[in-house]
């Protein structure tokens, strides 16, 4: 298993929740937690996956998504089993938007 | 709109299940109680570890719930995992809900943990009987994309009552670990029809060991848990005697049985070959008066 870490500018998010939970972990997926962080301007993201030497791609896809979505003051920690971007681009949407409307 | 349980997730089912606002979960994903034996051999863990637990209420009666993520490791059970089932059933026993409902979705013991599974299930098991013993009235549901076997096979068959639907699967071995064991000969697992027709829902129904067949819909699932938590609970020795002589019965009648299907037709089920494409309706009230009961 390979850890990374990112500290990431984004919007603040209104919305306050206690934490989020969407995704599963299984393979080509990856489970991925929000919860309320400290400073309201950047987002922290913490990466535990088992697929080795990708973090440059994981960067991209963190710092993307704290462009598109007011990730501002959230924590996310994602458990990953070798899920694509693309895949891990759309459980980061979903837990987005089921922090902003309460479904989760 | 019907939503189905086959493929819903745990928190899903759980959410479908209880009244909507009396959820409360016991060691939410927040707490990351983890298990402590897949970072030994660099293996992913699941912040729940694949199993939610929790209070809430079903047409406002308090129960106790638990469900099993299928999707992570095949819902197989773990130390943490396991010991979060095992507090649920203790906890029974010092609020005393109307039921602890198990949306059991497991391939059985995780093999990663070895030992500590296999003491989780016996764990289980024990708890389960215990509170049985006391009164508390248990609730075993299987309709996940797993179904039903090994260990927690054992356990599903310690509930008071227990509801199924036709996709679910309950077995003790599954059909690959039989296939493995014994040769292809005695059973092919790549048969869907037969690993359907022997571990499926509709035989486990006419062989006396599930309660209701319900349809592989969420809302269904309700109705029929909120069914099983009003219908009589008997965990008398007589109880035990009336099962022990049904097992008997199908020993000494059904002993040679190469497939399910002889057993359907021996029990007296009619148009067998039909049997796989009724309706859940049409099915019960086909098998009604010959389905086997303890």
């Amino acid at each position: 298993m390979e850890q990374l870490q990112f500290q990431v500018p984004s919007r603040a998010q209104s919305q306050r929740r206690d934490a989020v939970l969407v995704g599963v972990v299984g393979s080509g997926n990856c489970e991925v937690l929000l919860e309320t962080a400290s400073s309201d301007a950047v987002c922290l993201a913490t990466v535990h996956t088992a697929a080795h030497g990708f973090s440059d791609i994981w960067r991209r896809v963190i710092e993307d998504f704290a462009t598109r979505c007011n990730a501002g003051g959230l924590r996310v920690e994602i458990n990953d089993v070798g899920a694509t971007p693309a895949v891990v681009t759309l459980r980061l949407y979903q837990a987005i938007e089921a922090w902003e409307s309460g479904y989760a | 709109m019907r939503k189905g349980y086959y493929e819903a997730s745990a928190r899903d089912r759980i959410r479908g299940v209880i009244d909507p606002g009396s959820w409360g979960e016991f060691i939410p994903p927040t707490e990351r109680i983890t298990s402590p034996h897949l970072p030994l051999l660099d293996q992913p863990v699941a912040f729940d570890d694949g199993i939610v637990v929790g209070a809430g209420r079903l047409n406002g009666k308090d129960v106790l719930i638990a469900a099993q993520e299928g999707r992570f490791l095949g819902g197989a059970v773990g130390e943490v995992h396991g010991a979060k089932l095992v507090g649920l059933i203790e906890r029974a026993l010092k609020i005393r809900p109307s039921a602890v409902i198990l949306l059991l979705d497991s391939g059985g013991v995780r093999l990663h943990e070895a030992n500590a599974g296999l003491i989780a299930v016996s764990e289980i098991m024990r708890a389960i009987l215990h509170a049985r013993v006391q009164g508390v009235k248990f609730v075993g549901v299987i309709g996940g994309s797993c179904g039903c076997f090994g260990g927690m096979g054992l356990v599903a068959r310690c509930c008071d009552v227990l509801l199924m639907s036709e996709e679910g699967r309950l077995g003790m071995s599954g059909p690959e670990v039989i296939e493995t064991v014994r040769g292809v000969e005695e059973f092919d697992s790549r048969d869907r029809a037969l690993v359907w027709r022997v571990t499926g829902g509709k035989h486990r129904y006419l062989i006396g060991e599930v309660d209701m067949l319900v349809d592989d819909d969420v809302a269904q699932f309700r109705a029929a848990i909120a069914r099983a938590i009003e219908a009589p609970a008997d965990f008398s020795l007589e109880g035990l005697e009336r099962e022990h002589d049904m097992l008997a019965r199908r020993w000494s009648r059904f002993a040679d049985a190469n497939d399910a299907r002889d057993i359907w037709a021996g029990l007296g089920m009619p148009d067998v070959t039909r049997m796989a494409l009724m309706s859940t309706e049409e099915f019960t009230r086909a098998a009604e008066n010959v389905r086997e009961r303890p």
